[in-house]
């Protein structure tokens, strides 16, 4: 799915920590134009530390990132919508704010693009889980970013949801735009990124693609493909890193 | 800055509840203020029952006499007089709670007055006053009206008294008729000048040494007369031992319209700006759009900014609705209305300011909406007592914990914009830019922590 149009974003060094607990330790990677990257790891591994200072929100203590490719567009986990404005009032509102040059047509593009023209005057409270975290990566959206981070983008939807969820954020990928997200989901990690970033403990235990990740974790039949299963992949993994 | 007051304002009308507050809250407020203004304190009810005779007309005090029919109507006018057929119905009345107490005026009553006026009984003449006191501020209430309503009887008919033993002791010194109750007949009496003159007169008559003796009796005529001269202002007097002449030692006190009104507004605009407010900064943090405005579409302090704004907007709709509805009732100056709208527009940005404080310490808009009441409704209840009902230490404490708050800042400037003769305006409003200044800060220094 990925195809390279130089780097998008570099990460070099980042540390973090809050109090005595490290939540991250010398992350460093890059991503490349177009690319979806999975950044995949247990519960408390620094998966939302990472894109928080990747979207600027956190400050790391050391280490620095670089956005060669321009803007970077943040989603945090929850919709972060107003609830009692219509799906066309949210995306207007966000695009004015943004300081769009157009931003009715924004708004257009990206009804048309999340596929909720017919539900523009809904109000976000009467939309579904799914169709909210659409509006939701949508006005990441709105000042089209070379970089967009989704935090957990499919938390809390239903499993056809999640394809539609995964559909509209690979066509985006296609067009162009590096996708970084965080998941704890393996199998939509090993399914929709390009590259996965395993973190645990605020540590990089891996970076590249599943079925090198699936031959490092080895299986019990000694064929070295793995049995099959992501999850039970990925889980002899982290016990084989000691996690 | 714009965009976000405008989304603001299109949630408040998509939220009808919210919305309904806004506008029927100062308006029932209005109302109720307006009424009681304009109509005064109500009368008592009282259940009367008065056990004398109507043949029996009242005390026989001489010339003027004292109508015991004219005594009750002057009681009827102070309080609303429930007429009752018996003893029975006066207290059932009172049981029920019809009648705030029932007042029995006993059969003898006249007669053990009269008696204690002419010195023939020492019975004191007592009313019968019986009382629900089923609560502690109603039963104060009672003791309270039914104590003014005796101590008035009481002098006015102490001052018919005077007024009678006045003229008896006119007619001692001057001479003339006087009625006698007791033997039910008038005697003439001659009176201290008269017998003076008369003395003089004979005095020439009689031998030298019975002149002497009659010089002794003309000049006791005298000194007594003049004495008796004195007991004219004594006893006019003890009608009225104590007068009143009161002086405003310190405090422009504003009209008792002007101030139920400043109330009225100030209350209204601390609940609905202090609530909005809150709510508003609380619910970017409920909807989660908080980070996402703060993470470079709009500053911190650009954010409060505009909640500030929003509440101080909608202090001035709702405190001109109140205004307007009052005037209904009350006469509003509006030739002041430049002083008024500048009271109204920094009182606003106090609340809404303190409102922002709330709301960033809170982090669902249920929350802010608790929190904004603990707060507000005690600061309000201590920035109205007055002086003089607490301790100096206890009152010195209250002024300045109140102080750290709009609301009796708030207060005094409407005081001042309403009323040309209400305080200063100028302090109240440097007050309120102090603390909105102050709660900005804490506000803009919280959020900064909280995000």
């Amino acid at each position: 799915m990925a195809s390279s149009r130089g780097t998008a974003l570099e990460a070099r060094g980042l540390s973090k920590r809050y109090g005595e607990r490290r939540a991250l330790r010398d992350v460093g990677f890059s991503v490349e134009g177009g690319e979806l990257l999975a950044i995949v790891g247990p519960n408390g591994a620094g998966k939302t530390t990472l894109l928080g200072i990747l979207a600027g929100i956190t400050a790391p203590d050391e280490g620095n990132v670089a956005v060669p490719a321009g803007e970077v567009g943040w989603v945090p986990q929850q919709a972060a919508l107003y609830r009692r404005l219509t799906v066309a009032e949210n995306l207007r509102l966000f695009a004015r704010l943004e300081g769009t040059d157009d931003p009715d047509a924004g708004v257009e593009e990206m009804l048309r693009q999340t596929g909720l023209a017919d539900r523009r005057d809904d109000q976000v409270s009467e939309l579904s889980g799914g169709n909210q975290q659409r509006i939701n990566i949508a006005i990441g959206l709105l000042a089209r970013p070379a970089v967009l981070l989704l935090d957990e983008p499919s938390a809390g939807l239903d499993p056809g949801q999640r394809i539609r969820l995964w559909e509209f954020v690979s066509e985006r990928a296609e067009a162009g735009t590096t996708v970084i997200y965080s998941t704890h989901q393996i199998e939509e990690a090993s399914h929709y990124g390009d590259r996965l970033l395993v973190l645990a403990d605020g540590e990089v235990l891996f970076d590249g693609a599943f079925p090198d990740l699936r031959r490092q974790a080895g299986d019990g039949d000694g064929d070295g493909d793995g049995d099959g299963d992501p999850e039970a992949d990925f889980v002899r993994f982290l016990r084989k890193h000691g996690h | 800055m714009r965009w976000l007051l405008l989304k603001d304002l299109q949630i408040l009308r998509r939220s009808p509840l919210l919305t309904a507050l806004l506008v029927i809250y100062p308006i029932v407020l209005a109302v109720l203020i307006g009424f009681a203004v304009s109509r005064g304190p109500d009368k008592p009810r009282v259940a009367f029952f008065n056990e004398i005779a109507t043949e029996q007309g009242g005390l026989d005090l001489g010339e003027s006499g004292f109508s015991q029919e004219a005594a009750f109507d002057q009681l009827c006018e102070r309080i609303e007089c429930v007429s009752v057929d018996s003893r029975d119905d006066a207290l059932d009345k009172v049981a029920d709670g019809d009648v705030l107490a029932a007042l029995i005026i006993p059969e003898d009553f006249l007669d053990k007055l009269q008696a204690q006026l002419t010195g023939s009984g020492l019975d004191p003449a007592s009313v019968e006053v019986h009382v629900n006191e089923d609560d502690p501020v109603k039963a104060r209430l009672v003791d309270d009206r039914i104590q003014s309503l005796i101590t008035e009887a009481n002098l006015v008919l102490s001052d018919e008294i005077s007024t009678q033993l006045l003229n008896y002791l006119d007619v001692l010194v001057e001479g003339g008729s006087v009625d006698v109750p007791i033997l039910g007949q008038s005697i003439d009496v001659l009176g201290l000048q008269k017998s003076e003159a008369v003395l003089k007169a004979i005095r020439t008559e009689l031998p030298p040494e019975q002149q002497q003796v009659v010089d002794e009796v003309i000049r006791f005529a005298q000194l007594a007369r003049e004495n008796l001269g004195f007991a004219d202002d004594l006893l006019t007097s003890v009608a009225e031992p104590i007068a009143v002449e009161k002086q405003v030692v310190e405090g422009d006190v504003p009209p008792l319209d002007t101030f139920a009104i400043s109330v009225a507004i100030a209350v209204t605009l601390m609940f609905v700006t202090v609530l909005l407010v809150a709510g508003s900064l609380a619910l970017e943090r409920e909807e989660n759009t908080f980070t996402r405005l703060t993470r470079g579409l709009v500053g911190r302090g650009g954010l409060l900014v505009e909640k500030i704004g929003l509440g101080t907007l909608c202090s001035l709709v709702v405190a001109l609705v109140l205004l307007g509805v009052l005037e209904l009732f009350v006469h509003i100056e509006w030739d002041r209305i430049h002083l008024i709208l500048l009271a109204i527009l920094f009182a606003g940005c106090g609340f809404a300011a303190m409102g922002s404080a709330i709301g960033v310490a809170a982090r669902e808009v249920r929350a802010s909406a608790l929190l904004a009441f603990a707060l507000a409704l005690p600061i309000a209840f201590l920035s109205l007592v007055p002086t003089g009902t607490v301790s100096a230490t206890v009152y010195d404490w209250i002024r300045l914990v109140t102080g750290a708050f709009p609301f009796r800042p708030a207060l005094d400037a409407f005081s001042a914009a309403l009323s040309s003769g209400g305080p200063d305006l100028v302090l109240p409003l440097l007050h309120l830019a102090i603390l909105t200044v102050a709660y900005f800060a804490l506000a803009r220094v919280a959020l900064k922590r909280f995000a």
